[in-house]
């Protein structure tokens, strides 16, 4: 990629995080009711006083015309300041930052799951075509694809957790024991899918006429496999990665959910369940710029990896 | 439909699943017969009871017969499914042609609308905006309505943009066919099959997104018979009655499993040359 070409994507991406910070503070004004009267009393049914409302409201400035509050809650969202979170009482800012690590940790080791068993198994299904191995593979990516990821998760913690008791069952913490299993769901309901998308590209490589050319002229077939088609397959594979990596970033929120691993999905779904608004708005903002943060860095690297992009960019 | 016909007399796969989905949909409309309880009655004295032959997948917490709960299910959530697919794919479908046929500033708005859609990771946009809607069945599809619809309108864009130059569209525009008629005429039966195709191939993702949604509380609410409903209601009693978080799972994955390999062999039915890819 030129540099050219990277300042017009950092521009749209610019516009594109203005954009996405608009629809993450409309978000709020999708809530029937009073917003102040609902943030006090949660999700609970009780009488809030209107002298408290009022007080909220000023001190929100919801009492403010909607774009001058979007401009002034945008500019003080740049400095990193997204107001309190209502429901645990301490700067958003502080909270977001708290679930990140266990996120981040969980997305790393879920990948790694997934790339151990995806990269494997795919290969090897596509070089054996049409073999037990290759059907074998492929039925068990498909059942991978057609299980509620909740459900698994809610078995693997019921066998493994409760009837076997290898680990533990109430979460609330990262460990390496209350890891495994919320990495295990993930890895498997991602690996079924790369399984597939990797078996798919190897193939596409396999039928090239280079792969014949190369063949005719006595090349080993695995050093056709590792040297040739391998980097070729691989590649378009990377962008599909960085989507997945970029949605777990932004924290698998039901599996999160199910085994009350403390990241970012499950703070969010906290967040919304006791309608904390300002969590709310800067969890949905962080999580959509992450998205199109690692987007524009698989752009890059793509055009690093495949020399034709290189050559076309200088 | 004339492939559709010869698919099924020709493809013994596709013949096979299309009478599964049929099951299941005669399941789903036939619940309130075959179940042999009140999915809502709760009978107190008949609490948490296990897996036997008068309660085939055992009762929950209020006395109330899992198993009839997981059919009058189906219709709950194979009906919801069919709705939003069908809301999604008109949207999608007729924003994506009108921006495709007519370019300019149509094209501009409904594209960059899209675009940002896109730039969201699908599932937490989708909770956020259902859960401050409030739960419910319909906001629940609402939010994933407006998450998916941007997939199909950029797909039928682009099909749009290649029909739009083949010859007999060109004929039709220079012998004076009006526009509502050329798009109804050219344009949008030529797409139509690669879009139903997508489609028929979401239709088992977008119904364990949805259960996932009423799972996390943010779409359907108890005492409603909906699979995610009882999957959440069932989690916490995961050490007295394990029964009533593995059966509703079993039939999301059943039903998944059935519509999945019934997408699978519509495609191969209706595009044979992706068939033999695969």
């Amino acid at each position: 990629m030129g540099r050219k070409n990277l300042v017009r994507r950092l521009g749209q991406m610019i516009l594109a995080l203005l954009g996405i910070s608009f629809i993450s503070f409309c978000l709020v004004m999708l809530a029937p009711g009073d917003v102040a009267r609902q943030m006090i009393a949660g999700n609970q049914e009780i009488m809030v006083s209107q002298a408290e409302v009022d007080a909220l409201k000023a001190e929100l400035g919801l009492d403010q015309p909607f774009f001058f509050q979007y401009i002034s809650w945008l500019g003080r969202a740049v400095q990193g300041n997204f107001g309190n979170s209502f429901m645990m009482k301490r700067p958003v800012l502080d909270v977001v930052l708290a679930s990140l690590p266990a996120t981040v940790v969980l997305a790393a080791s879920s990948s790694a799951f997934m790339l151990i068993f995806a990269l494997p198994l795919g290969i090897y299904a596509a070089v054996k075509q049409n073999t037990w191995f290759d059907y074998l593979v492929r039925g068990f990516s498909f059942i991978g694809m057609s299980v509620p990821n909740f459900w698994m998760g809610l078995m693997l913690l019921w066998i493994f957790g409760l009837q076997l008791g290898w680990f533990p069952i109430l979460g609330g913490e990262v460990s390496l024991e209350n890891m495994a299993l919320p990495t295990v769901t993930l890895g498997i309901a991602m690996a079924s899918k790369y399984i597939r998308q990797v078996r798919v590209a190897i193939l596409e490589e396999l039928n090239q006429d280079y792969v014949t050319g190369a063949r005719s002229l006595g090349m080993s077939e695995t050093y056709i496999l590792w040297r040739e088609v391998l980097p070729n397959a691989l590649l378009p594979l990377v962008t599909l990665f960085g989507l997945s990596l970029g949605s777990l970033l932004g924290g698998a929120a039901v599996v999160e959910t199910v085994f009350s691993w403390p990241g970012l999905g499950y703070t969010a779904v906290q967040a919304i369940t006791y309608r904390d608004f300002q969590l709310i708005q800067a969890i949905v903002l962080w999580i959509a710029s992450m998205y199109m943060i690692i987007n524009l860095l698989v752009d890059i690297s793509y055009a690093y990896f495949d020399p034709r992009l290189r050559k076309v960019g200088r | 439909m004339g492939t559709l016909m010869i698919g099924f007399k020709e493809n013994k796969a596709f013949r096979l699943f299309t009478i599964l989905m049929f099951l299941l949909i005669a399941i789903a409309l036939t619940a309130p017969f075959i179940a042999p309880y009140d999915p809502l009655e709760a009978v107190m004295r008949n609490a948490n009871m296990p897996p036997s032959a008068a309660h085939l997948f055992g009762t929950d917490k209020l006395g109330r017969d899992c198993f009839s709960r997981i059919l009058y299910g189906a219709a709950y959530s194979l009906g919801s499914v069919i709705i939003l697919i069908a809301m999604i794919f008109v949207v999608g479908t007729t924003l994506g042609v009108l921006a495709g046929y007519f370019g300019g500033w149509a094209d501009a708005v409904i594209m960059r609308l899209s675009d940002m859609m896109i730039s969201f990771p699908g599932m937490i946009l989708a909770i956020a905006i259902a859960g401050i809607l409030g739960g419910s069945l319909l906001n629940a599809m609402i939010a994933l309505l407006c998450v998916t619809w941007a997939k199909y309108a950029r797909l039928a864009r682009g099909l749009a943009l290649k029909i739009k130059e083949c010859d007999f569209v060109l004929a039709a525009v220079v012998s004076g066919g009006n526009h509502l008629h050329i798009l109804l005429t050219h344009i949008v039966p030529n797409i139509l099959p690669v879009m139903v195709i997508t489609a028929a191939t979401d239709v088992g993702a977008i119904m364990m997104e949805l259960a996932g949604l009423s799972f996390l509380g943010f779409g359907s609410q108890p005492p409603a018979p909906e699979w995610g409903v009882m999957l959440n209601e069932g989690r916490q009693q995961m050490q007295t009655a394990p029964w009533l978080m593995v059966f509703p799972g079993l039939a999301i994955f059943i039903t998944v499993v059935v519509i999945n390999l019934w997408s699978d062999s519509l495609r191969d039915v209706m595009d044979p040359r992706k068939a033999n890819k695969e």
